[in-house]
């Protein structure tokens, strides 16, 4: 079921990108514990160690079994809507005056988002390890959302942590939660965002290890999740490959997508990761500022040491933003779904291997993107996924007509409505 | 000999258990922290944890999460901790424990805390996060400073995994009681004592259970089949509550004394 161009090149080259960045990763497998040169791992309680092997047993296994494969390329098809359009957005194009602006549509998923892609799957391989009960933590309520709706359709129970801040950013989607039958816990601790609901649900899991299944939803967290997450996401890359090939007869020059923990970008970026001549890009939350807390942009470079540095948060070592003394620094961004301290680990060696490219864009011109792809082709992006319209628009305008880009719609925007129309009004 | 098997070797002799607190560095503020470890070196305190406060505790419960929150509101760092060691070390004659999250310590330097420890007086590291499998170059660093790295074992631990910890740590092994974050409870469960008897089937180390532990009774239970109780929420908790008092010291050590078992245990060991 995974198989992809990315998957078959087993070739590890991560000796050489930790010596000479200079040369190109062309695959990027972690190691049997799960790092991809010194990121990844895990850096977890002891209680944890034993249900992360079996997951991963059961997860290695589930990897190469056709009934779980055609269990979950079932559902994928025919509950969340697989394939999804790769749809060649004309007017964007136009706006560019470049590349052709190809746009993937995960937004017209079940639920909204891309992230129905990994709750399948995670939930399926629960079910198979006979857990029935599931957590998951939610920042824009769009994991929270795939997972009570794939809890419902498979009847497990399912409680979902969510930080105050984003209950009230998001409250639409609290709703949606509980109408699925979820039990929505609000955290109050730290910031209120995707961190403390995270840390909230790893308290509940290393409680009730014996029953319980984390679904985390990001490529983020101790092995296998940041693995796990690809491999279920990476149905997004391996579509948009066959179907620009088909609608272009070549490989596109660049994707763009956002970057939270960073499960749609990797989704997308990974079936191409051999493709030497295709730029990845990813686009971080630019915030509304340079300095330490005003953004969450963990590569960025900025003269203030408002960037991220090397350390490990919840299970895994990344780029982290943090201060001098290692505490975990707040996040801003007008996306609940990217405000987010840390990057996940293959993002953070995609980055320093030189394979992949971060830019970031502001909340200002992420509600600019989220305009502009509403205006100009009726498709209303999540506030996530607005971030990487502008940066696209600009790739796009440094290339030639003959060249394609492609865009992640990772979501759609029915939830941000509400925000962005009190924006307007103040 | 580390001063940490030297303390167990003479509990031994002793018959009795070890009581081990644990208080957050910081907490309420750092001059308290170091009047507080003397206070609970003279209260009876065979070993001492030193807790770093980290900004994402996810192993701690509400009241050492607190307790974190409190410390960082006052700025606390690693290198504070340091300090706070090294200033009570000439004065108490108890081994401290710095116990800590990965990234604080990571982003010190990993050799350079491994020194600055080693000078601070401090005998062992322990850190919540970093299983052995990561620990490669963190243990080697501990090693050639004479820091023992202390690591935990949990109910969900496998044997394969216990005898693999033994090897890697030193001074003792630290037994969660059960699957869950640090906090009081009502009861212990059996879980601990099944936990201890394997690592006993497996590693000579003197072996210290914590997690849950609030009452004397409970520390008389788990001398039992333990070389040593650890306290850390219920300390913590008095802390918090006596932040007010006028004589926090003499609340606190009184509080630490309720808590350590008067007799010998005839049967121990």
């Amino acid at each position: 079921m995974f198989k992809g161009p990315g998957l078959m090149l087993r070739i590890s080259l991560q000796h050489f990108a930790q010596h000479d960045t200079a040369f190109m990763i062309t695959s990027s497998e972690p190691d049997e514990h799960g790092h991809w040169g010194k990121f990844g791992g895990r850096y977890i309680p002891e209680t944890l160690v034993a249900p992360l092997e079996e997951l991963t047993t059961e997860f290695m296994r589930a990897r190469t079994d056709e009934k779980f494969s055609r269990q979950f390329n079932v559902l994928l098809r025919d509950y969340a809507g697989r394939p999804t359009p790769l749809f060649y957005a004309q007017r964007l194009t136009a706006q560019a005056g470049g590349a052709q602006i190809y746009l993937k549509r995960e937004d017209l998923l079940h639920t909204g988002a891309h992230k129905i892609n990994n709750a399948i799957g995670q939930a399926l391989l629960a079910q198979r390890m006979g857990k029935a009960r599931i957590i998951a933590e939610t920042g824009a309520g769009q994991h929270g959302v795939a997972t009570a709706t794939v809890c419902a359709l498979l009847g497990l129970r399912c409680v979902i942590y969510m930080g105050a801040e984003d209950v009230r950013r998001q409250a639409l989607n609290v709703f949606r939660m509980r109408l699925l039958g979820a039990n929505v816990i609000t955290v109050n601790a730290g910031t209120r965002t995707l961190k403390d609901a995270i840390n909230e649900a790893l308290r509940d899991w290393v409680t009730n290890v014996h029953d319980t299944y984390y679904l985390l939803g990001s490529a983020l967290g101790p092995h296998p999740y940041p693995l796990m997450v690809r491999e279920f996401q990476s149905v997004i890359g391996r579509e948009a490959r066959e179907q620009i090939l088909a609608a272009t007869g070549k490989l596109p020059c660049a994707l763009v997508a956002c970057v939270g923990g960073g499960s749609n970008a990797i989704g997308l970026f990974h079936p191409f990761i051999a493709d030497e001549g295709v730029r990845l890009i990813g686009v971080e939350a630019g915030g509304c500022g340079d300095s330490l807390g005003k953004h969450a942009a963990r590569f960025h470079s900025g003269t203030q040491s408002g960037g991220g540095r090397v350390g490990v948060l919840q299970g895994t070592m990344s780029y982290v933003l943090q201060d001098a003394n290692g505490q975990i620094a707040t996040t801003h961004s007008i996306s609940a779904g990217l405000d987010y301290s840390a990057i996940g680990p293959e993002h953070a060696y995609l980055h320093d291997g030189g394979r992949a490219e971060y830019l970031q864009a502001t909340d200002a011109e992420a509600l600019e993107g989220l305009r502009l792809c509403a205006k100009l082709e009726g498709i209303i992006p999540a506030l996530e996924t607005a971030h990487a319209i502008v940066p696209a628009i600009k790739v796009a305008s440094e290339l030639s007509p003959e060249d394609a880009i492609i865009v992640n719609v990772s979501g759609r925007g029915d939830k941000d409505v509400q925000l962005v129309a009190d924006l307007q009004r103040t | 000999m580390s001063r940490i098997q030297e303390t167990f070797r003479k509990l031994k002799r002793a018959r009795r258990g070890g009581f081990i607190p644990f208080i957050t560095v910081g907490d309420p503020d750092l001059a308290t922290t170091e009047r507080l470890l003397i206070e609970l070196a003279n209260s009876g305190a065979d070993i001492i944890e030193l807790g770093v406060p980290f900004s994402d505790p996810v192993a701690d419960g509400e009241v050492i999460q607190r307790a974190s929150e409190r410390a960082l509101r006052n700025g606390v760092t690693v290198q504070d901790a340091l300090r706070c060691a090294r200033n009570v070390t000439r004065r108490i004659d108890v081994p401290l424990v710095l116990f800590s999250y990965f990234n604080p310590l990571l982003q010190f330097g990993e050799e350079r805390l491994a020194l600055a420890a080693s000078r601070a007086g401090i005998d062992a590291v322990l850190v919540t996060d970093l299983i052995p499998e990561e620990a490669g170059s963190w243990i080697q660093n501990l090693c050639r400073h004479r820091l023992d790295p202390i690591f935990l074992v949990a109910p969900t631990t496998s044997d394969k995994r216990l005898t693999q910890i033994a090897q890697q740590a030193r001074g003792f092994i630290y037994a969660v009681s059960r699957a869950g974050v640090t906090g009081e409870r009502d009861r212990m469960t059996r879980d601990a004592e099944i936990l201890v008897r394997r690592i006993r089937s497996l590693s000579d180390l003197p072996v210290a259970v914590g997690f849950g532990i609030s009452t004397a009774e409970q520390v008389t239970g788990v001398w039992r089949f333990a070389d040593a109780a650890v306290i850390g929420s219920a300390i913590v908790r008095e802390i918090e509550k006596l932040s007010h008092s006028p004589d926090p010291m003499k609340c606190v050590g009184e509080f630490v004394r309720s808590l350590i078992p008067p007799v010998q245990l005839s049967a121990f060991q």
